[in-house]
């Protein structure tokens, strides 16, 4: 990578793994557990992050000389719903039928802690172009996740991913359904999503032991 | 009545933390007690029963389509919704503002026991996500949408004071040391939520009165349909064409 230094390729990996924004800072869970019964929803979601953080992170950086520390949370809000509009506007246009999925969590990216958290954490003290990467690699890191949890759910609760069946036909019972094998229906409902994060914490602090917390 | 089936659905059917994970962050992050839970749990609830009347007058009297009619005729046609997340994110931001200067004022042990939580529930998606479901779920009157702020409040309450009192009895046991913290609040979490999911049944009496009479009209329509046509058939065999027919649309 001839064109980052390392201190900024390191911006886009750490969050990816040991800074994960979801299972390490404890941001932007709200969203990574709603939308993920369906693996083309959590894609959709991480793209439309990936672009409000990127530009975000920006913009904030590029006024963090100008806005008045008394009215900065203010400021930031605005920039953010003016960038959630914008997406929103998009996906209706765009992709109806999955706006219609996402619902009210399109709006829920504007109080998306991960958003405010690194606007207050490094936009408004670095430069733009370092800004531009955090923002893009905290914003790979929650996709990572939800891109988990959405294949697992769809994937063990229908039986499809991104809507094609791979596991055979349920009804004509062929492939793996041949054997007695059903769809999980449990793992579309809100709850094993909670589940599902909480064993990929598992994983990753068994894999980290710096992680792990002491109670 | 529709004000008690309202409360009672958006504290337990419709929970904001269980049903549709709104507030998690503030709800992991402040959990580890329950002195600091019980406070940010009052203010969530003052807050959602501030801001979500306030932002449906909003939405009814500016945002909506067709909503600006009062002004005059000629505003009928105008729909303002796509600015409905800046409007109620403003209101928001202004009316903690708001709320947190007055109860500096009046309240000063208040405020202290408050703390940072007052100016940190702007950002909270349980405030922001009760406006945007009180919109799309067009709840109908000022009186209901003070219902549902108010209810939907006291759901996201309950569920920060239940994993706080859980997490403090959890610290005397042994969680295996990957899981200890974080992640065995997730799974307890989901747990929770698997338990409230057992309220579903709590407002649906009397939907069966209507399966059953659904049923015999079905099969009477059947054996008129056949016995119209004219073709002679014995009863019993439309019994069974009525009683298949059954059976294909109840699967």
């Amino acid at each position: 990578m001839g064109l980052l230094s390392k201190k900024d390729t390191n911006l886009i990996l750490d969050p990816l793994a040991d800074n994960n924004p979801i299972t390490i800072q404890v941001l932007g869970i709200c969203s990574a557990l709603a939308i993920t019964a369906e693996l083309e929803a959590s894609i959709v979601m991480s793209i439309s992050v990936l672009f409000v953080l990127g530009v975000g992170n920006v913009v904030i950086s590029l006024l963090r000389n100008i806005i008045p520390s008394k009215i900065r949370i203010i400021v930031q809000l605005v920039v953010v719903a003016a960038l959630v509009i914008i997406v929103d506007l998009v996906l209706k246009a765009f992709a109806y039928e999955l706006s219609k999925t996402l619902s009210v969590f399109v709006g829920l990216i504007i109080t998306n802690c991960i958003i405010m958290g690194r606007f207050e954490a490094f936009a408004l003290g670095n430069n733009p172009w370092r800004s531009f990467l955090d923002g893009i690699g905290n914003a790979l890191g929650y996709a990572a996740i939800l891109i988990i949890v959405g294949f697992f759910r769809e994937l063990l609760g229908s039986g499809t991913l991104l809507g094609i069946p791979v596991l055979g036909d349920p009804i004509e019972k062929t492939g793996l359904y041949s054997i007695g094998y059903e769809n999980n229906g449990f793992m579309l409902l809100s709850p094993m999503a909670l589940i599902v994060v909480g064993i990929i914490i598992w994983i990753q602090r068994s894999r980290n032991k710096a992680l792990i917390e002491d109670h | 009545m529709e004000h008690v089936e309202l409360f009672f659905k958006s504290i337990f059917i419709d929970n904001m933390v269980f049903a549709t994970f709104l507030g998690m962050c503030s709800y992991l992050a402040v959990s580890k007690k329950v002195s600091t839970a019980v406070g940010l749990g009052a203010a969530v609830i003052f807050v959602l029963a501030i801001t979500v009347p306030l932002n449906w007058l909003l939405d009814q009297y500016i945002l909506q389509e067709g909503a600006l009619k009062w002004l005059g005729p000629e505003y009928a046609s105008y729909d303002l919704s796509f600015l409905s997340f800046i409007m109620f994110i403003a209101t928001i931001a202004t009316m903690v503002q708001l709320v947190e200067i007055i109860v500096e004022k009046f309240s000063p042990s208040l405020y202290n026991s408050l703390g940072i939580f007052l100016p940190l529930i702007a950002v909270n998606c349980a405030i922001l996500g009760g406006s945007l479901f009180m919109q799309s779920r067009e709840i109908a009157s000022l009186g209901l949408a003070l219902n549902y702020g108010v209810s939907s409040g006291i759901g996201w309450f309950l569920a920060i004071l239940a994993i706080a009192a859980i997490r403090e009895k959890i610290r005397y046991s042994n969680v295996p040391a990957p899981l200890r913290g974080l992640g065995i609040t997730f799974i307890i979490t989901g747990l929770m939520a698997i338990g409230f999911m057992s309220f579903g049944g709590m407002l649906t009496g009397g939907d069966e009165e209507a399966k059953d009479t659904t049923e015999t009209v079905l099969v009477k329509d059947i054996e008129e349909a056949v016995t119209s046509t004219g073709v002679e058939q014995s009863s019993e065999e439309i019994k069974e064409l009525a009683n298949n027919t059954k059976t294909i649309i109840e699967e």
